[in-house]
């Protein structure tokens, strides 16, 4: 492992964390280092409570009869960890609490477009936490986090209010980051950062915020309907009164399935920044990149239907569907070339991050493979609402979205705190999280290849093995997790001080103290270099054959007419 | 970058232009034009809806950036409606 | 971070703060036609499949009150766009004048619908239990056509309600908006150099505007050629 750069470092008298004390500079803050922390705070408490039902599920599961609880309560069990952990974990990790923390280091800005309202987000996600939490302590949720109807509207005994009106304001609460970082990127970058000096993770955090803003509206109304459906019993998608199940689904997927691309492509931005700077090479394929993060959020929103195979729509539809399914593998196919790309030929050093950055490109690989199989109209038919399909997407959203963020908070845990986590248990704790993964998820393609359907309680005999082993990994699994959040937080208090820049990496953010100050930049930088430029960047004290500078654009405007 | 300033008379044009086709829609409605009837109301909001957002909104000399994005809000309500009606509308079709 | 004046900390030149400003109104509004688009595919696909019940249901619906509020939404569009061009030309005044004639205007708007949504309550128009089509509205061939023709027809009084009442929630807030506006104009906080509110403001009263330019043929004008 490289030495540290400024291993002698101290850390900067006054930054974000000790300029103002007290409970009002925590809860009114606007500056977006803060409201970063404090999304930390709340995703992760949305991560345990998620894990608390995935931990009964898989302990359930451990008998064929099922032990632990009645049939309706494990309908609870499973609608309550996809619900908590994906509005509430999975969407907003990523862009909330790096996205936020980082975007305006990266582009050399004070904050946000819109600093008032980034907070308003972060109120507007407790407060729907809130309802939900309501949801889950009055009796629960039991209508899978898809709220199909006319279950969710009509039938279902549980506390599907609360919890959709829950869901809609966190929904707003996406939008409104969306919205400002969308804006920031566009108007707020300094001198010389012009598009194609934005490091990718921006690219992709700029992608993401075109979905939020596109999709999360559509979910927004397909809820706010299903909710007067069940409160007025009107009948949009009742066919007892005329209404129609399958509009639901196409209103609702129309969002969930996009909202995968806003859980995953976060995570591929901060993989385009771990690999260059393990690798010590420049991403390979920049431009192409940028394109494949933008081609996946539009592609993406072409492509709901896919959930939809067996529900009953026309044919010629779910031909069309299934055909752009297989288009939009295309891109992330691209980005996955493209990380090994830049791996070849590398000075590679296995640091934490690039654990976690190796571990999503072989987890997210599979798990994007598996898609395709889903993709196909004819297997699908087979493999669909069996364990394959879960299967599939905890690789993606576990194996990818949850090791990028883990692995990112590793990255910029110098920055964020300004001191350095215990290196060893940290590597360990990656390689705990791989076993404890694969353990867990792996056995689920084999279950659902022969035939366990998902969202079931009980299961035929012959699958308890795999089922056993599936819970066996799940132990290891949240081990895996356990570790980082003690030795992060021990960390924060004895760690040893990081300094600027101490891996060393070559973006905005690590030219500013760790912890940075408040207004981030003492000065306004002016950009006048390519990123991941490794070769021509001697300050860095990296020994590696100079190599010749790219090529880009002079001082330009940061921003214009664009 | 300077601000362009409509002149309160185009902003007057306008609005006796919008209440003239309103008039005509009401018009149209009246009239029995078999499944036209839906196609020209539609084609009058339209118009309406684009004199609005074009002048009335300024999007006429907005930088291309925000005409980018009107453009792309309607684009993607399109693909709503388009490939959800393409499911309903070809339900009906017999085998190829 | 501090604000000077009408410039905030974040922001390096007023003219950046405009830009971010109007961008973010722009975005802004792209959820709110996604958020309406959801309603009004929900709509499309209802009437496609009910048409003749829709053509009865809109048929109960007042034409003239319909119109007028479509004309006086209209012209409250004009006085908003007056009004930001006021404040463009630096007319501390008239902007004034403008701001509160959209109100004005706004509020008549939101009048005639909760006259309007008084009727329907009165006639039992109202999707539920006492709901009741009036048998003369209900022409004999069109109940041959569609055999549960109340039921579909309480589908088009839901999504009646549903979109005009979510179109009047977001006039609400327009209303408070310009409120908000007038109080700043009349403190003389709007010139020539710094009128962004104004302008806002406006981008979003034309969009709500825009929705009723839509929702008035789709909600008002279907089938108003039969007879009866």
């Amino acid at each position: 492992m490289l030495t540290a750069a400024g291993s002698d470092a101290t850390l900067p008298a006054e930054h974000y964390l000790n300029a103002k004390y007290g409970l009002r500079s925590w809860l009114l803050t606007t500056d977006h280092k803060r409201i970063a922390l404090l999304y930390l705070g709340s995703v992760t408490l949305f991560f345990f409570i998620g894990g608390a039902f995935a931990v009964m599920i898989r302990l359930h599961l451990l008998t064929p009869e099922g032990y632990l609880v009645s049939p309706e309560a494990y309908n609870k069990l499973f609608t309550m960890h996809g619900v908590a952990m994906i509005f509430f974990f999975l969407i907003p990790a990523i862009p909330a609490v790096l996205g936020n923390f980082l975007i305006p280091l990266m582009i050399g800005a004070k904050d946000l477009a819109f600093p008032k309202i980034n907070l308003l987000s972060w109120y507007l996600y407790v407060t729907g936490g809130t309802f939900v939490l309501v949801s889950f302590l009055t009796g629960g949720l039991d209508t899978g986090w898809t709220f199909y109807t006319p279950l969710s509207s009509v039938y279902s005994n549980s506390a599907v209010a609360p919890a959709v009106i829950g869901i809609f304001i966190n929904g707003f609460s996406s939008i409104l980051t969306g919205l400002n970082f969308l804006v920031t990127v566009h108007t707020m970058r300094a001198p010389g950062m012009t598009w194609f000096r934005l490091p990718m993770f921006v690219w992709t955090h700029y992608a993401t915020s075109i979905i939020m803003i596109l999709g999360t509206p559509v979910v927004a109304t397909t809820l706010a309907l299903a909710g007067m459906e069940r409160l007025f019993h009107l009948g949009f998608f009742n066919p007892a009164l005329g209404g129609d199940p399958i509009l639901f689904q196409h209103l609702f997927w129309f969002y969930s399935h996009p909202a995968v691309y806003i859980m995953i492509l976060p995570a591929m931005g901060v993989v385009s920044e771990i690999i260059p700077t393990f690798a010590r090479k420049p991403l390979f394929g920049y431009r192409v990149m940028a394109a494949a993060s933008l081609a996946i959020a539009v592609i993406g929103f072409l492509v709901w239907a896919h959930h939809m195979f067996v529900a009953g729509q026309s044919t010629y539809a779910a031909l069309a569907f299934s055909l752009l399914t297989m288009i939009v593998a295309i891109p992330s196919a691209i980005k996955t070339f493209n990380w090994a790309a830049t791996l070849y030929k590398g000075s590679i050093s296995y640091d934490t991050p690039m654990l976690y950055g190796l571990g999503f490109i072989g987890l997210f690989l599979i798990g994007g493979l598996t898609g395709l199989f889903l993709g196909t109209l004819g297997t699908d038919i087979h493999v669909h609402d069996t364990y394959f399909v879960v299967a599939h997407f905890h690789y993606i959203m576990v194996g990818g979205a949850v090791m990028g963020y883990v692995g990112g908070l590793h990255y910029w845990w110098p920055k964020i705190s300004g001191r350095l986590y215990n290196e060893f248990l940290a590597r360990i704790s990656a390689v705990i999280l791989f076993v404890g993964f694969n353990l867990t998820f792996f056995p689920q393609f084999i279950l659902g290849y022969l035939g366990m359907p998902r969202r079931y309680h009980t299961y035929p005999p012959e699958f308890q093995v795999l089922n056993v082993l599936s819970t066996a990994g799940a132990s290891i699994l949240g081990l895996g997790y356990l570790l980082p959040m003690i030795y992060l937080v021990y960390s924060m208090r004895y760690g040893k001080v990081a300094g600027p820049n101490p891996w060393p990496a070559t973006g905005l953010e690590w030219r500013t103290a760790s912890p940075p100050p408040t207004e981030n930049f003492d000065v306004t930088p002016e950009v006048t270099w390519e990123p991941y430029d490794f070769g021509n960047r001697p300050d860095l004290g990296l020994d590696l054959p100079k190599s010749a500078p790219q090529q880009g654009p002079d001082l330009a405007p940061a921003h214009g007419d664009d | 970058m300077s601000e362009h300033i409509t002149s309160p008379r185009v902003y007057l044009a306008i609005i006796l232009t919008l209440m003239a086709l309103t008039a005509a829609t009401v018009g149209a409605a009246l009239a029995d034009l078999g499944p036209l009837n839906i196609i020209l109301a539609l084609v009058i909001a339209t118009s309406k809806a684009t004199l609005v957002v074009l002048y009335f909104m300024h999007a006429r000399y907005s930088p291309r950036r925000t005409q980018l994005v009107v453009i792309a809000g309607i684009f993607w309500l399109a693909i709503l409606l388009v490939m959800t009606m393409a499911d309903y509308l070809t339900r009906s079709w017999q085998r190829l | 971070m501090h604000r000077t004046e009408e410039l905030y900390g974040q922001f390096q030149t007023v003219e950046q703060q405009r830009e971010a400003s109007t961008l973010g109104m722009w975005v802004f509004l792209v959820t709110e036609i996604l958020f309406f688009g959801g309603i009004f595919l929900t709509y499309t696909v209802n009437r496609q499949a009910y048409p003749t019940a829709f053509g009865i249901g809109s048929r109960t619906l007042d034409l003239t009150l319909g119109t007028l509020n479509t004309g006086v939404l209209l012209a409250s569009s004009f006085t908003m766009a007056m009004a930001v061009w006021a404040s463009q030309a630096g007319k501390k005044k008239l902007i004034t004048l403008f701001l509160a004639l959209t109100l004005i205007l706004g509020g008549i708007f939101l009048g005639v619908k909760v006259i309007e949504y008084a009727q329907k309550f009165e006639h039992h128009l109202v999707p539920g239990r006492s709901f009741a089509m009036p048998p003369e509205d209900v022409p004999a061939e069109a109940a041959a056509t569609d055999p549960d023709l109340e039921t579909h027809a309480q589908l088009f009084f839901s999504l009646y309600f549903a979109m005009t009442g979510l179109h009047a929630l977001h006039m609400l807030v327009g209303a408070g908006l310009l409120a908000w506006l007038l109080r700043g104009s009349l403190a003389g906080r709007f010139t020539t150099r710094y009128n962004t509110p104004v302008e806002v403001v406006g981008l979003y009263w034309h969009f709500v505007d825009i929705v009723w330019i839509y929702l008035f043929p789709l909600l008002y004008l279907i089938d108003r050629h039969k007879p009866g």
